[in-house]
């Protein structure tokens, strides 16, 4: 049984890790090892979104991923009602 | 484009209702150095940067200033949402339920609403030292928001946005040095 809170949480650390990353090789391009890091978690962060929204629904739409019937994307709750 | 993703960047979970913090923490939506103004800022600069580090670096903190705009209105969304009419007046929000019930509303903690009037005059090293400037003022901000609350709910994701700007400032420094440099490059034939 997956824990949704913990897999929330855990997702939304990566991806700061990785937005930090991404601003930081904006004004450092040849930074090899920021390089190397964001790759990899970008692929951890990527490989528990998948999973997350398999169970729980979906983070993204315009076509980031796919959805079952009914429309999984508007479903409760939303961000600010729920974090 | 925009793509938005259904979750916040860092979580607020604010579970006491706190109206006088919300009135405060509102100008941080609509006010002079929130973070509506600075995604509107950088994301309107970026089209005129002459090198591709200040048009990649705006275009994301402009980004993520949006994902902080969220967080703002979420905190103001949970301080408020369950208020009665009668506590809104007794905190001095009579006026905004009027205009607004319990809606979400862009404006400073005097009530002035939100103005994008005073923007970006489209030289780089101007404005890039104008983001230095906004995110030193935003870092003040919170540092002040932070005081005025006890509330560890509150000030958990206070403390974070207040340290995101901290990098920004960072970041913006290097993409002005990058831009002098390159603009000083461009005089050598």
């Amino acid at each position: 049984m997956i824990n949704r809170d913990a897999l929330y949480r855990n997702i939304q650390e990566l991806e700061f890790a990785c937005i930090d990353l991404n601003l930081y090789l904006d004004t450092h391009p040849d930074c090899e090892k920021a390089i190397y890091d964001y790759n990899n978690i970008s692929m951890e962060l990527n490989k528990l979104k998948k999973l997350y929204e398999i169970n729980f629904g979906p983070f993204s739409n315009f076509g980031t991923s796919q959805s079952k019937c009914p429309w999984q994307w508007i479903e409760d709750p939303w961000p600010w009602e729920r974090n | 484009m925009w793509i938005y993703e259904k979750k916040l960047e860092y979580p607020v979970n604010i579970k006491k209702k706190d109206l006088r913090m919300a009135k405060y923490i509102v100008t941080q939506y609509g006010g002079p150095d929130g973070e509506l103004g600075a995604a509107l800022r950088y994301l309107n600069q970026r089209y005129t940067m002459p090198t591709s580090k200040a048009k990649g670096l705006l275009t994301d903190i402009g980004t993520e200033e949006l994902a902080h705009v969220e967080m703002i209105c979420t905190m103001v969304y949970q301080l408020v949402n369950d208020a009665s009419v009668e506590e809104l007046e007794r905190a001095g929000l009579g006026s905004l339920y009027t205009q607004h019930n319990h809606g979400l509303y862009p404006t400073d903690a005097f009530g002035v609403p939100f103005t994008a009037a005073f923007g970006s005059v489209g030289d780089p090293i101007a404005d890039l030292t104008e983001d230095l400037a906004a995110e030193q003022k935003a870092r003040a901000t919170y540092e002040h928001l932070i005081r005025l609350t006890d509330d560890p709910d509150l000030i958990d994701p206070l403390r974070f946005l207040r340290q995101r700007e901290v990098v920004h400032y960072q970041r913006f420094g290097e993409a002005l040095n990058d831009v002098q440099f390159n603009m000083d490059r461009k005089k050598y034939y």
